[in-house]
């Protein structure tokens, strides 16, 4: 099929495809195909071959049926808010957006749960549970528009995955189909499912395995109260022993956020949240749970930062005071991109305990690069984003970011974390998948890939590196805590 | 006995197991021997291999390697004011934290504290051919590659030999307090549904007999506000939750078939439930019952939940739930790439894998 020009292979997949779903949403030419060439990560573009928009769980399968019988490759698509690339179509693929599967099935008080379909933003699983006192605990940043189907692609984050989990942690029961476009359902209407954990291997395998077309979502009742405390620091390593203070008194917060100077100043700047621009860092740390609870949590919260140096402590004294300290911090990524024509955002997450070795080594690395790095911190569960500032225009400013970038995720491995805490590898930190991982890991991923996906047809090349790629990308695998020149200084 | 590293010595049985193709019945300090179906093979025993590899409570993450008794870590958290959320049940005398792992098996604070699944963040695994992988890690966000550390949990040591574990723990709650409530069946899981949707600090839902304990967590002002709320009887303590954890309530004595069902917890009284223990708010029941192993599993399949017989059952029954052809298929590839010689615990799970 490939020696055929691509004219001729996108209208003879076009005429299969129209024949399982409505003309009008199997998208052909470009002026339609344009809009789809990138997620949230835009600095990479592809035009698919062509993007489908099946309307039910049975026009996927069927979907995929011919996608798998002809051997071209499939691309799962949310909401595209994805930050690592992992919806970047394949040139010579189809693009299947879940987009129109848009329903909520069913809410389910009594069973503490919510089935709905991929399409389903975040947000809108939590104004349907409302009303009955419940919500879906995962909150990644993007919620009003990012869809749960690529939640359980990316196994998303948010703020309040220390105490609330990740999309893992909160979901009960997936529906898959295969490339080969059989229905299964992993997970159970219980607790658990039968066999292997098929539903944790599924979330966050990148749309590598199986396409969700139904997800089963654990609901929480909503905490009767939430209070937040913000303090600020006159340095890093301060406001890092107060979330160790905090944690050490036996507090688990719902959040616990850190911003360094640059990303507090622009935030300020931008939505006047009433921080101290002359703070080194500040720290949001907020508690919820039941009205007595909260009170006595947030009053030994006040006492830890104080304890540990903070130079200021404010508690939100009502709900508008509480919402305008987070407007800051959840504005902090627009912020940042008010400050700079382009910012490349990273996301690896370090053993909370090294952070001021790693802030001062990504201060180090911003001034040998001229880059403007700031620093944003999901300080509860040591999920780092720095911000590269850059200005695409300015020729080789994007390759020196990402190097530094590269830099930084490396410096993640080598203290015992890990290169993405919560956007994914996609295609974007697949050169760093090989500092993670020695060949044999790897290997063992393109295994589990190919239980799945014998042709390799979904997803390709996104997630999970060749032994190949990482010969030629030359990058040693750096072992969890063990420096690679250990008699090197490093401040 | 002391804290020791036999990570190579056990790779090195596993390699040369791997070249003759022996079977292995992988163990830790076997106390749940019982479960599973039967592997008669030489054993491959994990225990010498234990110890706490770190512990820091700021971080709220403990390695251990596989053999350490669960007994060891909960009292390494319990002079921190931490715990094992997911309340391993110990069925004798020890257990090993790679045990409780491998088992999946969660305690009655699971709905609100989660399984083992839902804290591993990472391990240290000897594949089929005995070579050491690590997967996950030590931090509490990481979706680099794909979770193989998770998926271990449950997996009965079917995929590989666990030799460390890296768990998030959280802080112990400050007060516990049992409730006793008189209820009969029906009236106790609309009064545990009920609970489950508003947020009361609840860690502990359980019923049997005409009684509904609940068990609340939290700090003082908290749990007396709740109790006062729900009424009923202060209950004399922890000794309920850890018989119940651990099987030594007298329902448990018999050696009737004993049947474990993982169901959507509202589910109405099943037939088959002819004598039941509730636990987990309603979604996992212990039954005993004169209804047929077929009847079982289709009445709770029809409920969208799975049955496992968790004890003294004959070799005919399957223990664990039939798969459907597609995950029967999924299963038999994920077996064959991490063990391609089927020595790992074979059968211990489902036939041929």
């Amino acid at each position: 099929m490939s020696a055929q020009p691509r004219e001729l292979r996108r209208d003879a997949l076009a005429r299969r495809l129209r024949a399982v779903v409505d003309g009008p949403h199997v998208l052909s030419s470009e002026a339609e195909l344009r809009p789809y060439e990138c997620d949230g990560l835009s600095a990479y573009r592809v035009v698919p071959l062509l993007v489908v928009l099946p309307g039910s769980a049975e026009e996927v399968q069927a979907v995929l049926r011919i996608c798998h019988d002809e051997r071209v490759a499939v691309v799962a698509r949310g909401a595209g808010t994805g930050l690592s690339g992992g919806a970047l179509p394949h040139e010579d693929g189809v693009l299947l957006s879940l987009a129109r599967l848009n329903r909520i099935l069913a809410v389910d008080p009594d069973n503490g749960c919510a089935r709905v379909q991929p399409g389903v933003r975040n947000l809108a699983i939590s104004e349907a549970a409302r009303p009955h006192g419940l919500y879906y605990a995962p909150d990644p940043s993007s919620q009003i528009a990012c869809s749960i189907g690529g939640n359980v692609a990316e196994n998303a984050g948010g703020v309040h995955c220390l105490k609330y989990g990740l999309t893992v942690n909160n979901l009960l029961a997936l529906d898959l189909v295969t490339i080969d476009g059989e229905r299964v359902t992993v997970g159970g209407s219980g607790l658990d499912g039968p066999g292997f954990d098929l539903l944790a291997l599924a979330t966050g395998s990148e749309g590598m395995l199986g396409v969700v077309v139904e997800v089963t979502v654990k609901l929480l009742p909503i905490p009767q109260r939430a209070q937040v405390a913000m303090a600020a620091f006159a340095d890093v390593e301060s406001a890092g022993q107060a979330v160790a203070d905090i944690i050490a008194d036996g507090i688990l917060p719902a959040g616990l956020e850190m911003m360094d100077n640059p990303s507090l100043r622009a935030a300020e700047d931008f939505v006047h949240a009433g921080y101290p621009i002359d703070a080194a860092a500040i720290l949001l740390c907020e508690v919820d749970g039941g009205n007595e609870e909260v009170s006595e949590d947030i009053a030994r919260v006040r006492q830890r930062l104080l304890d540990s140096g903070a130079s200021e402590v404010r508690t939100a004294s009502d709900d508008s005071e509480r919402a305008r300290f987070w407007a800051g911090r959840k504005a902090a990524f627009p912020a940042v991109g008010r400050i700079s024509p382009d910012y490349y955002c990273m996301d690896g997450t370090i053993p909370r305990k090294h952070l001021p070795r790693v802030l001062r080594e990504i201060a180090r690395y911003s001034e040998e690069s001229g880059l403007r790095i700031a620093n944003v911190f999901h300080a509860g569960d040591g999920n780092l984003h720095p911000l590269i500032l850059y200005d695409a225009n300015n020729a080789g400013e994007l390759e020196l970011a990402e190097q530094v970038g590269g830099r930084i995720l490396e410096l993640c491995v080598e203290v015992g974390g890990t290169i993405t805490g919560e956007h994914g590898v996609g295609l974007e930190k697949i050169n760093q998948m090989c500092a993670q991982f020695p060949p044999e890991e790897l290997q063992m991923f393109h295994d589990v890939k190919a239980v799945f996906d014998a042709h390799g047809l979904l997803n390709p090349g996104k997630a999970i590196p060749t032994l190949n790629r990482c010969a030629e990308f030359g990058a040693m695998h750096v072992k969890a805590g063990d420096l690679r020149f250990p008699h090197l200084e490093r401040f | 006995m002391a804290d020791q590293d036999h990570a190579e010595a056990l790779a090195e049985r596993v390699r040369d197991a791997h070249q003759r193709r022996q079977p292995l019945r992988v163990r830790g300090l076997d106390s749940k021997a019982f479960y599973g179906r039967r592997v008669d093979a030489p054993q491959l025993d994990v225990s010498p291999h234990r110890g706490i590899v770190r512990y820091e409570p700021t971080e709220l993450v403990l390695t251990a390697r596989a053999g350490t008794p669960v007994s060891d870590i909960e009292e390494a958290l319990a002079a921190n004011a931490q715990m094992l959320a997911f309340e391993p049940p110990s069925f004798a005398a020890s257990a090993s934290i790679g045990g409780a792992v491998a088992a999946g098996l969660g305690g009655p604070r699971r709905p609100w504290g989660g399984a083992p699944r839902d804290l591993l963040l990472g391990c240290t695994l000897l594949d089929g051919q005995g070579r050491i992988l690590h997967f996950g890690g030590e931090v509490m966000k990481n979706v680099a590659g794909y979770d193989l550390s998770r998926l271990m949990a449950g997996a009965l040591g079917t995929l590989g030999v666990l030799l460390d574990v890296s768990i998030k723990v959280l802080p112990a709650p400050k007060v516990e307090r049992s409730l006793v409530l008189n209820l009969g069946y029906e009236r106790a899981l609309r009064l545990m549904r009920d609970l489950a949707r508003q947020p009361a600090p609840l860690s502990g839902a359980a019923h049997l007999d005409d009684r509904l304990y609940l068990r609340l967590s939290g700090n003082a002002a908290s749990v007396e506000a709740w109790q006062k709320q729900i009424g009923g009887d202060v209950g004399s303590g922890t000794g309920f939750w850890r018989d119940l954890r651990d099987h030594r309530l007298p329902y448990f004595a018999g050696e009737e078939p004993l049947w474990r069902l993982s169901v959507a917890p509202a589910t109405p009284r099943l037939d088959c439930e002819q004598s039941v223990l509730t636990d987990w708010g309603g979604a996992q029941r212990w039954v005993y019952t004169r209804c047929a192993a077929s009847e079982i599993r289709a009445e709770v399949a029809k409920n969208g939940g799975h049955a496992i017989l968790f004890r003294h059952g004959d070799d005919e029954i399957p223990v664990f739930h039939p798969l459907d052809a597609v995950k029967q298929r999924l299963h038999q590839g994920l077996k064959q790439r991490f063990d391609p010689h089927g020595i790992l615990n074979p059968g211990r799970l489902y036939p041929s894998m």
